[in-house]
């Protein structure tokens, strides 16, 4: 088994695998230089999903929390930037203030779950209709009357003309399609790094533990609750930023960020890279999102159709998804050939 | 003139396999000679396609009549298609991409506000020119984007007229989708009913994803209105018309409505819930112009599909060939020739004269108030020559402030 | 007034029992999420149209939709869902894959269009109002619906089998029932009745490709705040959410009413994390 495609690699992370993450960083570096920006402005776009792929992969596969409604934050943070940022005229605080506010949403919310003693099927079920009322909520503020500050929701429509960030060492204009592009590249890889150092904590462990057997944990003397409050909220921060960083991406937000399509789309992400991996999710949405965007300008008449079978055909073929599938031949392949060894 | 015979046939059969597959026109069609390029970026799947599908069509076949016409300035023209799959993400990608990548010289599409406020940044920031084919809210103010379509007080001013003063329809009660259009649109029917001596009654607005429409059936029954208004949109608010007809129905109190006919609801709702709906439109497949009648049939030939054709594909078909003829006579395509030649090109199509109004880049054409018939279609009442876009004009002066690229909302 | 309001509750009532029922059973009976549903009903709409369009009465055409949208239930069961047993979200997502597929299907095949079929059932007016002869027939329809279910499954050996099935399927294979074929049967009959659900909303809304999507969101809250008694449930969160929808959207706007649904939801999920019927041990 390779310690990456496990749920279970609470080891830390050997040499081999700083080289990788070093290597990929170097190749985040160079390739503006030698692709053209639609491409950039594509791989940007799955950096941002990859990180709500990776906020739900996380929270469920670490910590054994399905959340369908990541979108909550996703959405909640994309707003709170746009309204921020439209009404200050400033984007640096305003980036700080939008991942401030749905966390502390994340924190009611989770509270308000796992203190409640809300489980399985039905907290995922609760956040996802915490994001259809986000979504319905936002969807109905078209008139002039729903204003904040000086900025108009838009309902439906929503908020277009969102201000691309500006950094003060950049002269104050805005960033450019390659900025973002090491903005949101940058992010994933920190994020992705930073949880699977968490992972090798104290923390990392006991919210492992509590996934495997809670009683046990509790048990043990672990306030299992505060844990899994925890992971939820720190899930919940990913989800944000993927959401500002959708903002700055798009210079757009609008009611999808929070609608059915766009929960069930992050749970395809996460299931087809695999679950229980935290590179997986990452995986699933960079081949999820080319394959849309690929069948979008080859004209195969209807997109959904595609996707349909796609995603009927890894919960029979592949339920694990991708990666430890892989993970699992490549194992098998290397015991045989070690046992081989050992057998001359 | 650079066409031989046989790149004539190849585009020709380019059309033929049009009907089942997009991508196959682009790769079929004229590949010598350095081709203009037009992308057209639709929504083929999702649920925006009611208005989409048809408007690809007639968008392949005005690009597939001025290639066999001898091209555009002497030069094949290519277009190319992305599927935006309803869902405004892929507009900012393929935007981007048909300028980076694929190197287009005009962008054609987008079907509802949001994707065009997605897209008209982007344009913004390549220095394209945008066709934006499509009915809304009115109001946006940009050189680089140009709309065909018809906006608000273009199209309720007439309507009110007729049906007010005309019918003698006073009390209205009015019923609108619950976003930008659907709001603006009450606005303007609420100001020209009562400028017409009319009342307004009340003023509701509807989720897009609202199916149940007893509740407001019973309230428009307690305020005994004269005519019903309706802004409704989409695939969910046909029900309405479907429950009216079951309850009030039209002979007790009169329908009147803007955005009708849009989605090909006339095509689909019976006849009993299609006969006596008032609407104004720009297009009609039964007007009874030799224009509108080579239209359909061309377009039934092209498409192989005989059923309605409808406005949004007229739509389609008049945004191309109305940047056609402005880059006629800019004789370039270059976006900023083509900006510079806008105002007072003119296009005979198939609704009437469209006349490009450089004050706003919309366009000033005839407004035909029709009635719903038995056949699934309309019978023309009455046209209105010539209106002007009025409210966008009222807020919007691109002669005065060419950098502008705001949308307006129209004041009242 | 009173009588208008009484009648929107009532319909608002009936079109949640008549649209939730068919996942209510197959969820709990059978704990599998179907999120294909909505496009069940709305392929029981399309094979209801081209009945109609055939020559078909109305009523039949509706029975022939039940039939067709169960038996393809039953396809679809014995395709994907019999290797999901046991595994919730797996079947959440398989299903949800078959939904994008039926859509696409769909699409292509009819076009992006609704469509309708020509009913006329006419009006009836009361204290000057008037009121669509055919929502009645909806309400008694989706009474009849549960009705016939309840029957079945208290009266008839079928409905002990099934129910002792999934009560302990171990127990129910040791006594000789066989397992699959049961298993088949209620997913079967659960599709037919969304198919029947399909069918009867199409005077109503059409038939088209985006018709599932406007009513799962609400199917599925309807079920999951019914909890795991398939009738029961229906019936009491129907009741619930109708009467407040119903009530709301007639005094306030038809947002507010949906939104209220919406939170009344998430508090009861509060109150009862398992569901109105989470405590009940046995009943149907």
């Amino acid at each position: 088994m390779i310690p990456e495609f496990s749920a279970t690699a609470a080891r830390p992370p050997k040499a081999w695998w700083w080289g990788v993450i070093a290597l990929i960083a170097l190749a985040m570096v160079m390739l503006p230089y030698y692709v053209d920006i639609a491409l950039q402005l594509d791989l940007s776009i799955i950096f941002v999903f990859a990180l709500l792929a990776l906020s739900m992969g996380f929270l469920w596969g670490y910590a054994g929390i399905l959340s369908f409604g990541q979108t909550i934050f996703f959405g909640l943070g994309g707003y709170a930037y746009a309204v921020l940022a439209l009404n200050t005229g400033m984007t640096g605080l305003p980036f700080l203030g939008a991942l401030l506010i749905p966390v502390a949403f994340s924190a009611l919310l989770g509270y308000f779950m796992i203190y409640g003693r809300i489980s399985d099927i039905y907290l995922s079920v609760t956040t996802l209709v915490v994001t259809l009322i986000f979504e319905k909520s936002i969807r109905s503020t078209s008139g002039p009357e729903y204003v904040i500050g000086s900025v108009r929701l838009n309902g439906q429509n929503g908020i277009p003309g969102v201000p691309g960030l500006t950094l003060p060492w950049l002269d104050g204009a805005p960033l450019s399609i390659e900025g973002v592009f090491y903005l949101t590249a940058g992010a994933m890889l920190l994020v992705y790094v930073a949880l699977r150092l968490l992972l090798t904590t104290r923390f990392g462990r006991v919210i492992v533990g509590i996934r495997e057997n809670e009683r046990r944990m509790e048990l043990l003397g672990y306030d299992t609750r505060l844990y899994k409050l925890g992971a939820f909220v720190l899930a919940g921060g990913i989800a944000a930023l993927s959401g500002v960083l959708y903002a700055l991406w798009g210079n757009f937000v609008a009611p999808e960020m929070f609608n059915l399509n766009q929960a069930a789309q992050v749970v395809i992400w996460v299931i087809v890279g695999g679950r229980s991996t935290l590179i997986g999710p990452i995986f699933g949405t960079g081949i999820v999102q080319y394959t849309s965007n690929w069948l979008g300008t080859v004209g195969v008449g209807q997109v959904t159709l595609v996707l349909g079978i796609v995603l009927m055909v890894f919960v029979l073929v592949f339920p694990r998804g991708l990666l430890p599938t892989i993970g699992d031949a490549f194992g098998y392949v290397r015991r045989r050939v070690a046992g081989r060894g050992a057998a001359r | 003139m650079t066409l031989s015979r046989r790149q004539f046939f190849r585009t020709a059969s380019g059309a033929v396999a049009f009907a089942s597959s997009y991508g196959v026109l682009a790769k079929a069609g004229l590949a010598q000679g350095n081709p203009i390029k037009v992308a057209n970026i639709l929504d083929a799947t999702g649920g925006l396609n009611i208005y989409c599908l048809k408007q690809i069509k007639a968008t392949a076949m005005a690009i597939d009549e001025i290639n066999k016409a001898g091209g555009l300035l002497g030069r094949p023209v290519e277009l190319i298609f992305y599927d935006s799959q309803s869902n405004n993400q892929f507009n900012s990608q393929y935007a981007t991409q048909a300028f980076v990548r694929d190197k287009v010289d005009v962008l054609i599409g987008g079907v509802t506000s949001s994707s065009r406020e997605v897209m008209r940044p982007i344009v913004q920031r390549f220095k394209g020119f945008y066709v934006y084919n499509a009915l809304y809210e009115g109001g946006v103010c940009d050189r680089r984007h140009m709309c065909p379509g018809l906006v608000p007080a273009q199209q309720v001013a007439p309507l009110v007229d007729y049906v007010v003063n005309e019918k003698g329809l006073k009390k209205g009660y009015i019923l609108a989708a619950d976003y930008n259009y659907g709001q603006i649109t009450a606005k303007w029917m609420q100001k020209f009913i009562r400028e017409k001596g009319g009342e307004d009654l009340a003023v509701e607005f509807f989720p897009l994803d609202v199916t149940n429409f007893a509740p407001v059936i019973s309230r428009i029954q307690s305020a005994k209105p004269d005519v019903v208004w309706s802004a409704l949109v989409g695939d969910a608010h046909m029900s309405f018309f479907r429950q009216y007809q079951a309850t009030v129905g039209k002979d007790n109190i009169p329908l009147a409505a803007t955005t009708y006919g849009l989605g090909r609801e006339n095509a689909t709702l019976t006849p009993d819930e299609n006969e006596g709906i008032m609407i104004a439109t720009s297009f009609i497949d039964a007007l009874p112009t030799e224009a509108a009648k080579s239209f359909v049939e061309r377009f039934k030939a092209f498409s192989g599909e005989d059923e309605y054709v409808g406005e949004y594909a007229e739509y389609g078909y008049r945004g191309t060939m109305l940047w056609a003829e402005i880059v006629k006579k800019a004789n370039s395509v270059a976006p900023d020739d083509v900006m510079a030649a806008v105002d007072g090109v003119t296009f005979d199509g198939a609704g009437g004269r469209y006349t490009m109004d450089g004050q706003t880049n919309h366009v000033i054409m005839d407004v035909h108030i029709a009635v719903g018939n038995r056949e699934g279609s309309f019978d023309l009442l009455k046209s209105f020559s010539q209106q002007p876009p009025a409210d966008t004009q009222a807020v919007c002066n691109l002669f005065e402030n060419p950098n502008d690229t705001k949308q307006y909302e129209p004041e009242l | 007034m009173i009588a208008t309001t009484l009648y929107l509750i009532i319909y608002s009532i009936s079109l949640l029992m008549l649209v939730s029922l068919g996942l209510a059973i197959i969820f709990g009976m059978m704990k599998v999420i179907n999120l294909a549903h909505g496009e069940f009903m709305m392929l029981g709409a399309y094979a209801c149209v081209l009945c109609v369009n055939a020559g078909a009465p109305l009523w039949l055409a509706f029975a022939a939709a039940a039939l067709a949208v169960g038996l393809f239930g039953i396809v679809v069961e014995r395709l994907i869902i019999r290797f999901l047993y046991g595994r919730i979200v797996d079947t959440l997502l398989a299903t949800w894959g078959l939904s994008l597929f039926l859509v696409g299907l769909v699409t292509t095949v009819f076009g992006p269009q609704a469509w309708s079929i020509s009913a006329r059932f006419g009006n009836v007016s009361f204290g000057g109002m008037n009121f669509s002869a055919y929502t009645f027939v909806l309400i008694a329809i989706s009474i009849g619906m549960v009705v016939v279910t309840w029957l079945i499954a208290r009266l008839t050996t079928v409905g002990l089998i099934v129910r002792g099935t999934m009560q302990d399927a171990t127990v129910a294979s040791g006594l000789g029932v066989n397992r699959n074929l049961v298993y088949m049967g209620t997913f079967g009959y659960g599709a037919a009745l969304a198919g029947l659900a399909g069918a009867v909303l199409v005077p109503i809304t059409g038939a088209s490709p985006s018709l599932g999507l406007f009513f799962v969101a609400k199917a599925f809250i309807n079920v999951i705040i019914g909890g795991h008694l398939p009738l029961i449930g229906t019936i009491a969160a129907s009741s619930l959410f109708g009467t407040i929808d119903g009530f709301v959207s007639y005094v306030w706007s038809s947002v507010v009413g949906e939104v209220s649904v919406l939170i009344v939801a998430v508090i009861l999920l509060r109150l009862l994390p398992l569901g109105i019927t989470g405590r009940l041990r046995s009943g149907l």
